[in-house]
């Protein structure tokens, strides 16, 4: 990636700088691809002669977002996205750092894997792409791979993806190794053997429908598990989705605790509910299942007050082939990647989460979890930034994502706030006007 | 080297184990093995102290090197030794543990060499026959006489065991070695380190006497003594660690990582050797290995140990 050759100001711009916690209006000064200067005090008019500027009227301009969860179709399923194209989509939506997910072919679980992949982020990507690898070898739930050599290679954090480890000598085994390695465990916490044939939220909705019922147990079961194997073994560990009030319990309990516990929910959990599905929209078919109003109004809390501390995309583009099916027989999964931060702002403008919250949620955090740059608008830190006009309405139309795949369920939707443009380490990776 | 090694008794029917196990104790052994290290090196290695004595080498586990060390130990002190492995025994056969031991004790056997899978096995067959017992392994519990051949490899090449640093690596969950040889240098005071993903240490291991290390570079700074362990082969593809090549990258013993240790650090490993695994062939073989030296010094112990109980045998 080029850095920008000359300085550039943003100017005039609503500085939202979620680390530090401030909203403040001024100027940010990008030099070498790094941030030079931000404040009231950078002025067009006080700034050299060879300094690039760009007006952004009033738009908030914020950390770009980190993604945590988002899949990736290299290598194996180039069809459904490549890293060009994830990496246009997100860069599209704001989001200056992807995480992409090991359910590849090859699965990511050796460093090979590892290397490849951010060899091609480099020669493909326009945002930061970094890997997570797999838990187990294969995906397969029996034996851990290799933490070490995996994260000296570059992999940021341990995820099956949508699987859980069922076997809890398994986890246990895998979270005692994890924790020598300072390795994050990121789990989807759902047991199979609950979630059965279940293909939505367990409920009076689903019984309508006719379609089998998942139970927020399968949920909370399983990370009640995590939760004690944490205890025991020390392990840094990360609920992958939540999406009940239940589980909220928990993690604020095992916070409470002190244990090294942290939650993600997805952008569709805490923008839809069951009800979403209505006759049948495969669309909203994602996994975990979308729950009731209840449930996303407790999440949306949550993202505000912090138990809940990332938002992920969740990003998993779906070939039509896989979706134009009857909704028990659709696979799951939602594109979201370009749509999360728009769709997020939902959640501002209805008074649930304050703006400096929710870009905590998709940015601070996460990268501070990753141990990754970025999250801040401090001095020094890389240009990955965002610059987005909160109140602009406007309607998705899902032929113009950027993405491969168009299963997105915000499709044909009224969304308050777009993004203006998009920098990754100075250098303009995505505008509107442009 | 407090007494005479020729009059030195081990007052106790059997050796279950290091554990209970004086220092005047040990010192003993080591002192009495001593002498034979010497004996074994002359073309006459005979004696005579166990002449009629007959000793029974009971392996419920298969072993190369511990059978034939006690073998050799038995037959050059002059005891009929009989060797029972468990492909020839009668446990195929249904027989339980204890009806095996009445058995032999029916034919009126002085010592009892036995190993076996369970911990606490040994023990138990103790207590049901009328000979010594000698622990040559049981379960993952204790292995006191490897730990007496290593003590005595150590005195032997450092001069003494008191204030050396010992880091033993590896596989100590799984390990009656590292029991015994944490116990038994902590006996001779010893600043003893444990070195190994925590998948492969034991609950509580700092309370087990001994410091807790994960890392190779921390755990073998200033180490006088590195001692290496095995690493099962089910165990090392992704139920304990996740692969040969992690293992050894982190764990094994190369001449990188040896050069954590004090210069002057020499090696051990009680064998059978995972070349590649745990150990690197040149730190194997190399100038700073005693692992040689291990199996002589194992004869020598096993025939100190046999000498020593066979004493304090009735009509001694």
């Amino acid at each position: 990636m080029t850095t920008s050759p000359r300085p550039l100001l943003l100017a005039d711009a609503l500085l939202v700088d979620p680390a530090a916690g401030t909203e403040t209006r001024g100027g940010l000064l990008i030099r070498d691809g790094i941030i030079a200067d931000a404040g009231p005090q950078l002025t067009p008019s006080s700034i050299g002669p060879d300094v690039e500027v760009m007006a952004c009227g009033g738009k908030v301009l914020a950390p770009g977002l980190v993604d945590m969860r988002c899949f990736v179709g290299e290598p194996g399923y180039e069809y459904r996205e490549t890293i060009a194209s994830a990496t246009a989509a997100a860069a599209a939506g704001g989001v200056t750092t992807i995480v992409c997910q090991p359910a590849t072919d090859p699965v990511i679980d050796d460093p090979a894997i590892v290397d490849f992949l951010l060899r091609r982020a480099r020669d493909t990507g326009i945002v930061h792409v970094h890997p997570m690898a797999a838990i187990t070898k294969k995906l397969a739930g029996r034996e851990m791979t290799e933490f070490g050599l995996l994260q000296e290679a570059g992999a940021v954090a341990f995820t099956d993806g949508a699987r859980s480890v069922t076997d809890a000598l398994v986890m246990r085994r895998a979270m005692t190794y994890a924790r020598d390695f300072d390795a994050l465990i990121v789990h989807h916490t759902e047991d199979p053997a609950l979630v059965g044939e279940g293909v939505m939220n367990e409920g009076e909705f689903a019984s309508r429908l006719g379609l089998g019922g998942i139970p927020v147990e399968a949920e909370t079961i399983m990370l009640e598990r995590d939760i004690r194997l944490v205890k025991l073994t020390g392990a840094r560990y990360h609920a992958a989705s939540i999406t009940c009030r239940d589980s909220l319990a928990i993690i604020a309990r095992a916070k409470t605790e002190g244990l090294p516990v942290t939650a993600a929910v997805t952008i569709n959990h805490l923008t839809l509910n069951e009800n979403d599905i209505g006759s049948y929209r495969t669309f909203c078919k994602v996994t975990p299942p979308l729950r009731t109003e209840d449930d996303r109004l407790a999440l949306a809390d949550a993202v505000a007050d912090g138990t809940i501390d990332v938002v992920v995309s969740d990003h998993d583009p779906q070939d039509v082939e896989t979706k134009r099916l009857p909704f028990a027989e659709a696979y799951p999964g939602a594109v979201g990647v370009e749509t999360m931060l728009p769709a997020a702002l939902r959640l501002v403008h209805a008074g649930l989460v304050p703006l400096h919250a929710l870009f905590r949620a998709l940015s601070t955090a996460p990268a501070a979890l990753l141990g990754l740059p970025g999250g801040s608008l401090a001095v020094g830190e890389p240009a990955d930034l965002v610059l987005v006009d909160i109140d602009e309405p406007w309607v998705l139309n899902r032929d113009t994502l950027r993405s491969k795949c168009k299963n997105s369920p915000f499709d044909e939707a009224r969304l308050t706030g777009r993004v203006a443009a998009t920098f990754v380490a100075g250098r303009k990776v995505f505008s509107l006007s442009a | 080297m407090t007494q005479d090694p020729s009059s030195f008794v081990l007052k106790r029917r059997h050796l279950l184990g290091i554990e209970g196990l004086s220092p005047q104790e040990i010192t003993g052994l080591l002192d009495l093995a001593e002498e034979f290290v010497t004996l074994n090196r002359q073309i006459e290695k005979k004696r005579t102290s166990l002449r009629g004595r007959t000793q029974i080498n009971l392996f419920f586990e298969s072993s190369t090197r511990t059978q034939s060390s006690f073998e050799l130990a038995g037959k050059r002190l002059g005891a009929d030794v009989m060797n029972m492995s468990v492909a020839q025994s009668s446990i195929k056969k249904g027989e339980t543990l204890i009806d095996t031991a009445l058995t032999l004790n029916a034919m009126h056997p002085d010592i009892l060499i036995m190993r076996h899978a369970a911990s606490g096995a040994v023990e138990l067959l103790s207590k049901k026959v009328d000979c010594s017992v000698v622990n040559a392994g049981d379960g993952t519990h204790e292995h006191p006489t490897q730990a007496l051949l290593d003590a005595l490899t150590i005195r032997r090449n450092k001069g003494r065991i008191e204030r050396l640093t010992v880091a033993i690596c590896g596989d100590i969950l799984h390990s009656r070695v590292a029991r015994s040889n944490i116990i038994l240098l902590n006996q001779m005071q010893a600043r003893v380190r444990a070195i190994g993903p925590s998948t492969l240490l034991p609950a509580a291991a700092e309370r087990l006497g001994v410091e807790v290390f994960r890392d190779m570079k921390e755990g073998l700074r200033d180490a006088d003594i590195v001692m290496m362990l095995r690493l099962q082969r089910e165990r090392m593809n992704g139920s304990f660690v996740p692969s040969v090549q992690e293992y050894f990258h982190y764990f094994g013993l190369d001449e990188t990582k040896l050069r954590y240790a004090k210069p002057d650090a020499l090696v051990m490993h009680p064998g059978p050797m995972n070349r590649g695994v745990e150990i690197s062939t040149a730190v194997a073989d190399g100038a700073q290995s005693l692992i040689r030296e291990q199996v002589e010094m194992g004869v020598a112990v096993r025939m100190a140990v046999l000498e020593a109980l066979a004493r304090n045998l009735p009509n001694a």
